[in-house]
C-alpha cells in the first residue's frame, strides 16, 4: 500500500539523495562540458559551407533518431575499457566505462542535437549586417563572434543548454547500457527508479523520486524562462 | 585620394568601374540596381572583385593581379548603411566606443566628446538602441563609424529610409562631418540633392559602367549624363550667389549670369555661393519675355540639345559657359514654339518649386581656398570606357 502523505514524500533515504545529486551532478557536467563544442558545431553548420557538411549534421543528430541502446552500445564499443578509442585513453589512465564520467559522456551525447538544433537556429536568425558592421569597425571574425555574435545569440544557447540538461536528466537507456546502474557511480535518478520498480515493495520510493523529478524538471523550465525573458529584454525584442 | 579599377561579373550583371578623385568627398550616383552599392561593398572589402584594384592614398586594399586582399576588419574604412545596424545588446556609448577599442591606439584622433557634441547624441549614451527614433539611431551610427578613426567613410544611402525633416537634420551633421574631421568620404545616393550639396565631384554609374565624373553642378545637369530614372527626378543644377538678403517678402534674389533666381527663404549672407536643385518638370519655355505672369525667376539662355522621348521632350539650354538648365516639355510645345538647337528662349520656374532647404551653400570665406576637382586623366578614361 502507498503511504502518500507529505512526510513520507519529503524524507528521502541516503541512496535515493545519491541518486538526485549523481544525477544533478552528470547533467550539469554533460552540459557545460559540452557547450563549446555544440556552439562551435552550431555556429559552423549556421554559418559556415565546406565539403561533408550534410555528414556532419547527419553525425551531430544521429543519436536523436537512433534508439538509445544503440547509441549506448556504439559508446561503449568506442569508448569501453577494450573499445576503439577507450583502449587507448585506458593507456593514459582516462577510463569511462562504468564510471560516473561515462554516464556524463553518454548525457552529452544523447542531449548534443537538441543543444545544437536550439542554438543553429539562434545563430542563424542573427542579422548577418550586424557581424559586417562589426567587422567594418574592426573586429575581425574571432572578436566579432565573442562580442556581437554569442551575445546576440544567448537565449538560444539558453535554450540549447537547458534541453541538454533536461535531456541528461532523463536520459537511461544509453546511460544503462554504456556505464550500467551502479549505485553510487552511475544510477541516476532513472535509473533508481527503473530500479525499484524491478523490485517488491519499491513502489513509495520509486514514486518520491519520481516527484522529485517533476520538481527539477519544473524548476530547471521556470528558470530558463526567467534567464531568457531577461536575455530577450537585455536584447531589446521585449519592452 | 582614391582610386578605384574593378571589375566583377555576378549573374548577368557586370560591373566594370573606374574613377579616381582626390577630392574630400566623391558622390556615387545612379539609379538603384546600377552598380554603385556594389562598387561601395567592393571598397569596403564585402565583396571581392574579379580584377582590379581598390587603391587608398596609394596603399592597395585590394589589388587582385598582385593578390592583395586587405580584410574588412582591417581597412579601417568606416561604412554608414542605410539601417543604422546599431548592436541591439549595447547601449549606444558602448556603440559609439565599439570601433575605437579595435582601431590602433596611434589612430584615434578623433575625439569621443567632440563627435558626441556634433551629432547631439550626448542625452543619448546610455539608452540601448531600442528606445531610439530613426534619426537619432542614425546619428549614432554616423558616430559609431566616425569614432573607429577611419582613413575613409563610407556611406550607403544614409538618408534613404528617413522621412524629409530627419533628411535635413542629418545632412548638415555629415558636411560638418566632412568639414571639421576632415575623413575623406565616399557617399552612395540617388537623390541630386543630396550630391550636390555634400559632394564636389560626382561618378555617375550606370548598368555597372562609369558615365561621367566631375563635378554635380556641371554632369547633373547635362543631357547625355544626367541619369533619371524617371522623368520627376531630372534636375538640373545652377550655381548663383546671394544678390539680396530679402525684398521684405522673404524672398532672396541669387545672381546668375542668365538672370536672377528668386527663392522662398534666406540662403545666407550676399556673397555666398549656393548651388539650387531645379527639377526638369518645373521649367517652363517662353520665346518672348513674359509679362504679368506669377513665375519669379526667369533665366535666358539658347536651346543646346533635345532629346525626345514619346509625348514629351526634354531640350537642354545653355545659360551661359559650363551652365545647363534642363526642361521638360511636351512635343507639341517643342513643335509650336518650333525650337531648334540655337534657338533663343526664356526659363521661367517658380521659386515655390525650389527646395530652399537643401541648399548646397559655400560660404564666402571657404571660396578663397581652390575647388578640388576629379581627377582629369581617370576622368578622361572613364569617359572612354563610357
Amino acid at each position: 500500500m502507498l503511504d502518500l502523505w507529505p512526510s513520507a514524500l519529503v524524507e528521502l533515504t541516503p541512496d535515493e539523495w545519491t541518486a538526485i545529486w549523481l544525477s544533478l551532478k552528470i547533467a550539469t557536467v554533460a552540459t557545460l562540458a559540452s557547450l563549446p563544442l555544440g556552439i562551435f558545431a552550431a555556429y559552423l553548420l549556421a554559418r559556415s559551407q565546406f565539403p561533408g557538411k550534410t555528414l556532419v549534421n547527419g553525425l551531430v543528430h544521429l543519436p536523436l533518431v537512433l534508439p538509445p541502446v544503440v547509441t549506448g552500445f556504439v559508446l561503449l564499443l568506442l569508448l569501453g575499457r577494450k573499445g576503439l578509442i577507450g583502449a587507448y585513453l585506458a593507456e593514459i589512465g582516462i577510463v569511462f566505462s562504468f564510471r560516473w564520467t561515462g554516464a556524463a559522456v553518454a548525457c552529452a551525447v544523447m542531449g548534443f542535437p537538441l543543444m545544437v538544433r536550439a542554438m543553429r537556429l539562434s545563430f542563424e536568425s542573427i542579422d548577418r549586417r550586424l557581424e559586417l558592421a562589426s567587422e567594418t569597425l574592426g573586429a575581425n571574425r574571432l572578436w566579432t563572434f565573442f562580442m556581437v555574435t554569442l551575445p546576440l545569440s544567448t537565449p538560444g544557447v539558453i535554450v540549447g543548454s537547458i534541453m541538454a540538461f533536461a535531456k541528461a536528466l532523463g536520459e537511461f537507456g544509453a546511460t544503462i547500457t554504456f556505464v550500467s546502474n551502479i549505485p553510487g557511480e552511475t544510477r541516476t535518478i532513472s535509473a533508481a527508479i527503473y530500479s525499484y520498480t524491478q523490485v517488491p515493495g519499491g513502489d513509495e520510493n520509486a514514486l518520491r523520486l519520481t516527484l522529485v523529478s517533476v520538481f527539477i524538471a519544473l524548476f530547471a523550465l521556470v528558470a530558463s524562462e526567467i534567464i531568457q525573458w531577461r536575455a530577450e529584454k537585455r536584447l531589446g525584442s521585449v519592452e | 585620394m582614391i582610386e578605384v579599377d574593378v571589375k566583377l561579373k555576378i549573374g548577368a550583371f557586370s560591373l566594370d568601374i573606374a574613377f579616381s578623385n582626390k577630392a574630400n568627398v566623391t558622390a556615387l550616383f545612379g539609379r538603384s540596381g546600377s552598380g554603385k552599392s556594389v562598387t561601395l561593398n567592393i571598397i569596403a572589402g564585402l565583396m571581392k572583385p574579379d580584377s582590379g584594384y581598390v587603391r587608398l592614398d596609394g596603399e592597395p586594399l585590394v589589388d587582385v593581379e598582385a593578390g592583395v586582399f586587405v580584410p574588412v576588419s582591417r581597412r579601417r574604412i568606416g561604412l554608414v548603411f542605410q539601417e543604422s545596424n546599431l548592436f541591439p545588446h549595447l547601449t549606444v556609448k558602448q556603440n559609439l566606443l565599439y570601433g575605437r577599442w579595435f582601431a590602433p591606439r596611434g589612430a584615434r584622433r578623433i575625439d569621443f566628446d567632440a563627435v558626441v557634441e556634433t551629432l547631439g547624441i550626448g542625452q543619448l549614451l546610455s539608452r540601448p538602441p531600442a528606445r531610439l527614433s530613426g534619426g537619432e539611431k542614425q546619428r549614432v551610427a554616423i558616430g559609431r563609424a566616425l569614432l573607429s578613426c577611419p582613413r575613409l567613410l563610407l556611406f550607403d544611402e544614409p538618408l534613404a529610409s528617413l522621412d524629409m525633416e530627419r533628411k535635413l537634420e542629418i545632412m548638415p551633421l555629415i558636411e560638418r562631418i566632412r568639414d571639421e574631421f576632415k575623413v575623406p568620404i565616399v557617399y552612395v545616393s540617388h537623390a541630386v540633392e543630396e550630391v550636390v550639396r555634400l559632394a564636389p565631384c560626382v561618378v555617375i554609374i550606370e548598368s555597372g559602367r562609369v558615365k561621367f565624373i566631375g563635378d554635380p553642378a556641371i554632369v547633373l545637369s547635362r543631357l547625355e549624363s544626367a541619369p533619371a530614372e524617371d522623368r520627376f527626378e531630372l534636375s538640373s543644377v545652377l550655381t548663383a550667389r546671394v544678390d539680396r538678403e530679402s525684398n521684405g517678402y522673404g524672398l532672396t534674389a541669387l545672381k546668375h549670369p542668365a538672370g536672377t533666381i528668386w527663392l522662398a527663404g534666406p540662403a545666407g549672407p550676399v556673397g555666398n555661393e549656393v548651388r539650387v536643385v531645379v527639377k526638369a518638370t518645373d521649367v517652363v519655355l517662353s520665346l518672348a519675355r513674359p509679362e504679368e505672369i506669377s513665375s519669379r525667376s526667369l533665366l535666358s539662355g539658347t536651346v543646346a540639345n533635345i532629346k525626345l522621348d514619346g509625348p514629351l521632350a526634354t531640350v537642354e539650354i545653355e545659360l551661359s559657359e559650363n551652365n545647363y538648365l534642363l526642361s521638360m516639355i511636351t512635343k507639341g510645345a517643342l513643335e509650336e514654339l518650333s525650337l531648334k538647337p540655337g534657338s533663343p528662349v526664356y526659363a521661367l520656374f517658380k521659386s515655390a518649386a525650389l527646395d530652399e532647404r537643401s541648399l548646397g551653400v559655400r560660404k564666402v570665406e571657404e571660396m578663397t581656398a581652390p575647388p578640388a576637382k576629379a581627377d582629369a586623366g581617370a576622368a578622361q578614361a572613364a569617359f572612354k570606357d563610357a
